[in-house]
């Protein structure tokens, strides 16, 4: 903490500097801000303040909520709405909300707002310890790639009220990431029979009337381009950002594949995709990792086929709004530390997403766990879930193997495009065909 | 009152009548106005204003609507109409469909609740047993029917059993035919309640005196029963009509998100804050529904009927 009191003073004359004489009143009002917000954290603490935390329900957990309260004393209360609607809330009711959990590729829509404040990395203990996945791309020293909203491409912002994002590392970042994870396709091998390595299965016509792709547009372009690909119908200069032609090219490609009855359905929920899984409607589908766990969950074989081609990833993470500030502002930076500290990453790391800062997660985890989640070694013990539930026996290999073959597998990124309203249209006239 | 003023009463009378009415209707009136008319207005601006990916910038512009009918006036590559109309057209069938099926269903269930039942207390019974099934959510009734539909469903496993099928069907689930099935089942009652009402209203006498008249059972329900219940069959027709064409979670969840409606496009246009769009939508929507309702009207008198 201490660290954290003494560097925004520090620097808050600097950055002010140029306009000093103008905004004489403001940056007195701001410093007398800060100095009652932070010099006398102790006069807040008798009354800790309730943080609203809009996000999708997949990330609110109720253990993270009664854990953090447990440890500092603020109530976290959940507001849990689907991928779009956090947008939407971040762009239309900036105010409703304390904290956002959201996906980086939503940044593009909302920093230009002016919605979401820079958060200082000289605030947040473990900044520097956040996985370079996020900061500059690589894992294990290698590049990944980045098609689409890669993270690396939004993180940073020029400054604390910023609207553009910043080409190089700065002290103000959008996001501070929370979990992200690498998505493929989901398979029920017992009714496959038979070894699946490519993206391009899914509109292979041996799996007619069984197959589906979700209904989420700014995601499942992407599938459909991985599908595209691997196909060798066609090259994209960046998946995630597609010309008119190119996006007319993937759409009628899965027009085509719809017309011949490929498709079982579309999904747009998470639940639904786990029914066409686990009745057996759908053999082959877009699939999210938590889903797969889930039907599983049921006895039934349905494993997250890792694919030559690669795979497409997402992220999401904490964002502060604009006008945020004093005791709530302390105790969402609280949370981030807290949640950047160990135990929550474990947590997340147990369900089979992955922290943003791995080593306090490491430490945090028993060191068959690490080895089974983490650096793809068969399972020393039984597995089990933060609710103690086996998932996994002993044995056993997690599928994608280490977090470094499956990171390092990351062919693109969810994204928004420059050409996005073409592109939903376009996907309305997959819908209706 | 009036008599106290007779010799020029027309205008002044009129307006001492008239203001406790306006009075009366001015609650109801405010209500109205806030909650729909201003709303609607307000879609029909948001209709003609730009936007970009975040923000909506006020403005006027037919570009909304030009892109709703972008490429209308010929086939696309794959030999379709446009997205609009082949979804409108789509949105059309399921309604001339669903309104056909629940108007039979709903007719012969009203004649014979109203007519064949000889006692009140039965009469009541019964009717309050088709509503039994509004107790739970129409979700829930909706998605009922996807575990017995499906490929491994109860009909699927039943018809296998009895040999009738080699294969699963796989129509019977993420059709047209599901979705009309569930429209079916879930709107039949609000034709049943309206056109109920209207037969409960005829005079009995009538139709002794058709019969007197030497007129069979069926003339006596064409020239008799259906010209009186007509105003039962307008009324039920425009609340099935009006959520047909609104509607997209059925369409969605029984059509596995396959089959277009003009509420889903409506959905997604918002999720993804294209605003300006989704209202040029529902501005072109809420005419066509109009003009439905309208030509219905054409057809009965519906205040003069009531």
């Amino acid at each position: 903490m201490s660290d954290s009191q003494s560097s925004p003073k520090a620097d808050v004359p600097k950055t002010d500097l140029s306009e000093t004489a103008v905004q004489r009143r403001s940056l007195l009002k701001g410093t007398a801000g800060i100095l009652a917000a932070g010099v006398f954290p102790a006069v807040h603490a008798q009354d800790k303040p309730v943080l609203r935390y809009l996000g999708t329900a997949v990330n609110q957990d109720k253990a993270i909520a009664e854990k953090f309260k447990a440890d500092t004393g603020i109530t976290l209360q959940y507001v849990a709405v689907t991928t779009d609607d956090v947008t939407k809330r971040a762009v239309t009711a900036p105010n409703s909300f304390d904290l956002i959990d959201t996906e980086y590729f939503s940044l593009k829509k909302i920093v230009p707002t002016g919605n979401l404040k820079g958060i200082s990395t000289k605030r947040v203990k473990n900044a520097d310890k956040i996985t370079s996945l996020f900061t500059t791309g690589t894992v294990a020293g290698k590049l990944v790639g980045d098609q689409g909203t890669a993270p690396k491409k939004v993180i940073f912002l020029e400054g604390e009220k910023s609207k553009v994002f910043a080409k190089a590392p700065t002290e103000w970042m959008s996001l501070i990431p929370t979990t992200y994870n690498a998505d493929t396709l989901g398979i029920r091998p017992d009714l496959i029979k038979r070894p699946i390595s490519s993206w391009a299965e899914l509109l292979n016509p041996e799996f007619k009337g069984k197959a589906a792709i979700l209904n989420i547009p700014s995601i499942g372009i992407m599938d459909a381009a991985m599908v595209v690909e691997a196909k060798g119908i066609h090259k994209y200069a960046d998946k995630g950002n597609m010309t008119k032609a190119e996006i007319d090219l993937t759409i009628k490609t899965l027009i085509e594949a719809k017309k011949a009855g490929q498709f079982r359905a579309l999904w747009k929920d998470f639940n639904e995709s786990v029914n066409l899984m686990a009745s057996g409607e759908v053999v082959i589908q877009s699939m999210w990792s938590p889903a797969v766990t889930a039907v599983r969950g049921k006895g039934i074989d349905c494993v997250f086929q890792p694919l030559k081609e690669g795979y497409r990833a997402w992220a999401s993470g904490f964002g502060l709004p604009a006008t945020l500030s004093g005791a709530k502002l302390d105790a969402a930076y609280e949370f981030i530390n807290w949640f950047l500290d160990g135990w929550a990453g474990a947590y997340l790391n147990r369900q089979g997403y992955y922290s943003a800062v791995l080593e306090t997660a490491k430490a945090k985890m028993e060191a068959y766990e690490w080895a089974y989640w983490m650096e793809g070694k068969a399972a020393a013990q039984d597995i089990k879930n933060p609710h103690g539930e086996v998932i996994a026996k002993a044995g056993s290999v997690r599928d994608g193997g280490s977090y470094e073959q499956r990171m390092g597998g990351i062919a693109c990124w969810n994204a928004v495009m420059d050409e996005n309203e073409y592109m939903v249209r376009k996907w309305n006239e997959f819908v209706a065909a | 009152m009036s008599t106290v003023v007779a010799p020029s009463q027309a205008p002044a009378g009129a307006v001492a009548r008239g203001l406790p009415a306006w009075w009366q209707a001015a609650p109801f009136s405010a209500v109205f106005a806030l909650f729909f008319v201003l709303p609607l207005l307000l879609v029909l601006m948001v209709s003609f204003w730009h936007f970009n990916e975040y923000e909506l910038i006020p403005g006027f512009t037919l570009h909304n609507y030009a892109a709703i009918f972008e490429g209308c006036s010929q086939r696309t590559e794959q030999g379709d109409l446009c997205v609009t109309l082949s979804t409108y057209l789509s949105t059309l069938k399921f309604c001339a469909l669903v309104w056909g099926i629940t108007l039979m269903l709903g007719f012969a269930v009203a004649y014979f609740l109203a007519f064949h039942v000889p006692s009140a207390g039965l009469q009541t019974g019964l009717f309050v047993l088709c509503t039994v099934p509004f107790w739970t959510s129409n979700v829930i009734r909706m998605i009922s029917w996807v575990p017995l539909l499906g490929r491994n469903g109860l009909v699927n496993q039943t018809l296998q059993g009895l040999g009738l099928t080699q294969a699963p069907l796989d129509w019977l689930l993420y059709s047209d035919f599901s979705v009309v099935l569930a429209f079916v089942h879930l709107y039949t009652l609000f034709m049943i309640v309206p056109i109920f009402n209207s037969m409960m209203r005829i005079d009995r006498s009538l139709l002794e005196a058709a019969s007197d008249a030497g007129a069979s059972a069926w003339q006596t329900l064409w020239h008799v029963i259906v010209p009186l219940s007509r105003t039962g069959v307008l009324i039920g027709s425009i609340f099935v009509i009006t959520i047909v064409m609104g509607d997209f979670v059925t369409i969605g969840v029984m059509g596995g998100q396959q089959i277009a409606s003009v509420g889903k496009i409506i959905q997604v246009q918002t999720s993804y804050l294209q605003f300006p769009l989704a209202a040029a939508n529902a501005v072109i929507l809420l005419a066509v529904v109009l003009m439905i309702i309208w030509g219905l009207t054409r057809l009965v008198d519906i205040r003069r009927e009531l």
